[in-house]
């Protein structure tokens, strides 16, 4: 700060002179611990805030659907369909070849679309970016980098097809080998 | 004749074509340099710079329009309340550009001449705030407002029903300015498209001051003084960001396989695009002996091919014929400067590889998400 900028001479600003009288001068020193107050009273409510809305990121009730179900008995899908009745309850296509039966994720590899099955081309087609998928779920077009992901199947003591969604099966990491990730039938 | 210039347009339109076609006009059409700035003038193409020019370029887009709107297929595309602001978008670039480079041709002529700028005023001469300049302003807002108005009454925004994860709409377009990302993503992994790249543009045009430290054609419009800036520039908005908006708006239907504009949007459109891994060429088509297990090995021509890009061209340049830039600019900023741009033609690259040999990715390591 020069002279020049500092307080204004009488003539240039009358009007502020009153009012600079009238308040009370604040010292240095009680500003300055008035100011730290405000800032630990600033700082505690934003944390406050930030603290409530991560807490609002864990509800205390999740209404999701069952991650694991049944689907049927295994003479319930035919050889060569794709069977899209779960696509939309379940988020599954269950396919079932003649090795055996699988149920394939619903969500492209890619940015995570619905791809749709195209029963004339015979594949799993993306609507976003043009990834497609053949039945097996390996990717062959498209921007896709990896096959879709497959859920783990077996069956129940009375013999129906069990899905746990919870496990998955990633080709990529070799996983479509390990038991589990195809139901022979 | 009709059918015929609507199937000419439509086999134009494809990307590979369209692409390549204004990759090779644009060094005519933007002279980066004086050999370039010779074909220029002898292709007349300084013209369409010019109030003839303009004229000419505003009556062919209309007509382009025109043809749309009437064509059965392509007007269900144009009559989208989506994509109006994409006709609008086309207008206003195009108009700007024109009106930029216009100003800009004409001050290089008077520069040539020896005259001032058309900017150039005399010190004494002023312009007050207020009320010339907030007086327009407020005219302006007022205008903009009634303007809005109107097209929120007249197009209303698409109501859908509910949001439903196992539907995704076909095609499943971005709202129109992320279109170019999107279209990016049909190239790249989301990682590099949708985080790398788009932060390398901010960056990269935050970093343009720094960069760019040529005093010449500040204030005033001119392109003889920063041809290379500006041809750099334009490259990148109208190349790298406009026409992927265009295309992925006006060309991309079902399936979000390619259209021409005057095509049906048949879902039942088939095209076969089983596109390969550079790892898978070279392991499995040339040396015909199965991927390696290890991700890094199978990777590792893909890998060396991504290094030598960005380490190896840049000094290739630097010892040749961008010495004086390095000179110029001392080696922080070059480096800087040749990676950015070598990031900036990555994309065509990648587009190329992938219309030509079906490359999907030159590095492909889904294992750690990590596909180039």
């Amino acid at each position: 700060m020069t002279d020049a900028s500092a307080t204004p001479t009488p003539s240039e600003a009358p009007a502020q002179e009153p009012e600079q009288d009238s308040a009370e001068p604040i010292e240095r020193k009680s500003f300055l611990s008035w100011l730290s107050v405000g800032w630990i009273a600033f700082a505690a409510a934003t944390g406050g805030f930030f603290t409530m809305m991560g807490r609002f990121m864990f509800p205390n009730v999740l209404f999701e659907p069952p991650q694991s179900f049944t689907i049927g008995f295994p003479d319930d899908f035919q050889i060569g369909v794709v069977d899209e009745r779960f696509k939309d309850s379940r988020g599954i296509w269950v396919v079932r070849s003649y090795d055996g039966l699988y149920a394939l994720s619903t969500v492209c590899t890619h940015l995570g679309c619905t791809p749709n099955w195209l029963i004339t081309d015979n594949k799993f087609k993306c609507p976003c970016h043009g990834s497609g998928f053949r039945k097996s779920g390996i990717n062959f077009e498209g921007p896709a980098p990896r096959p879709l992901e497959r859920y783990k199947v077996t069956l129940t003591e009375d013999g129906q097809v069990f899905v746990d969604k919870s496990v998955k099966f990633q080709y990529e990491k070799g996983q479509w080998d390990l038991p589990g990730a195809i139901l022979k039938v | 004749m009709l059918e015929l210039i609507k199937n000419t347009i439509d086999f134009l339109s494809q990307p590979s074509i369209s692409l390549t076609m204004i990759l090779v006009a644009f060094p005519f059409v933007f002279p980066p340099t004086e050999k370039f700035d010779v074909w220029h003038r002898k292709l007349k193409l300084h013209k369409i710079w010019t109030k003839q020019g303009g004229l000419i370029g505003l009556v062919f887009i209309t007509l382009y329009f025109f043809l749309g709107f009437t064509d059965e297929h392509f007007s269900l595309i144009l009559k989208k309340p989506d994509n109006v602001p994409i006709i609008f978008i086309i207008y206003s670039v195009l108009f700007f550009l024109w009106l930029s480079m216009y100003q800009a041709y004409e001050n290089d002529k008077r520069m040539a001449a020896g005259e001032p700028v058309a900017e150039y005023y005399p010190a004494k001469e002023k312009v007050l705030v207020w009320p010339d300049l907030v007086f327009i302003e407020f005219i302006a807002l007022i205008l903009m407002t009634v303007f809005l108005l109107i097209w929120s009454i007249a197009l209303p925004a698409p109501l859908e029903q509910a949001a439903n994860p196992t539907l995704s709409p076909n095609p499943a377009k971005a709202p129109w300015y992320f279109l170019g990302l999107q279209e990016m993503l049909v190239y790249f992994d989301p990682w590099i498209a949708g985080v790398l790249f788009p932060s390398l543009m901010i960056l990269g045009l935050m970093a343009i001051p720094y960069f760019d430290r040529n005093k010449e054609g500040s204030g005033y419009y001119s392109f003889a003084q920063r041809r290379k800036s500006i041809f750099i520039f334009l490259y990148g908005w109208l190349v790298l960001w406009i026409f992927p908006i265009v295309v992925g708006t006006f060309f991309r239907g079902p399936n979000w396989n390619f259209f021409g504009p005057f095509e049906e949007w048949s879902v039942a459109k088939v095209v076969a695009l089983s596109n390969v891994n550079l790892s898978d060429y070279i392991w499995v088509k040339m040396l015909r002996i199965g991927l390696p297990s290890n991700p890094l090995i199978r990777e590792s021509v893909g890998i060396v091919f991504i290094l030598a890009y960005f380490g190896v061209i840049p000094i290739v340049l630097a010892r040749g014929k961008l010495r004086a830039l390095l000179e110029k600019l001392g080696p922080i900023r070059y480096g800087l400067i040749v990676f950015l741009a070598l990031a900036m033609m990555l994309l065509p690259i990648k587009m190329y590889l992938r219309w030509t040999l079906n490359l999907k990715y030159i590095i492909a390591i889904p294992e750690a998400f990590f596909n180039i």
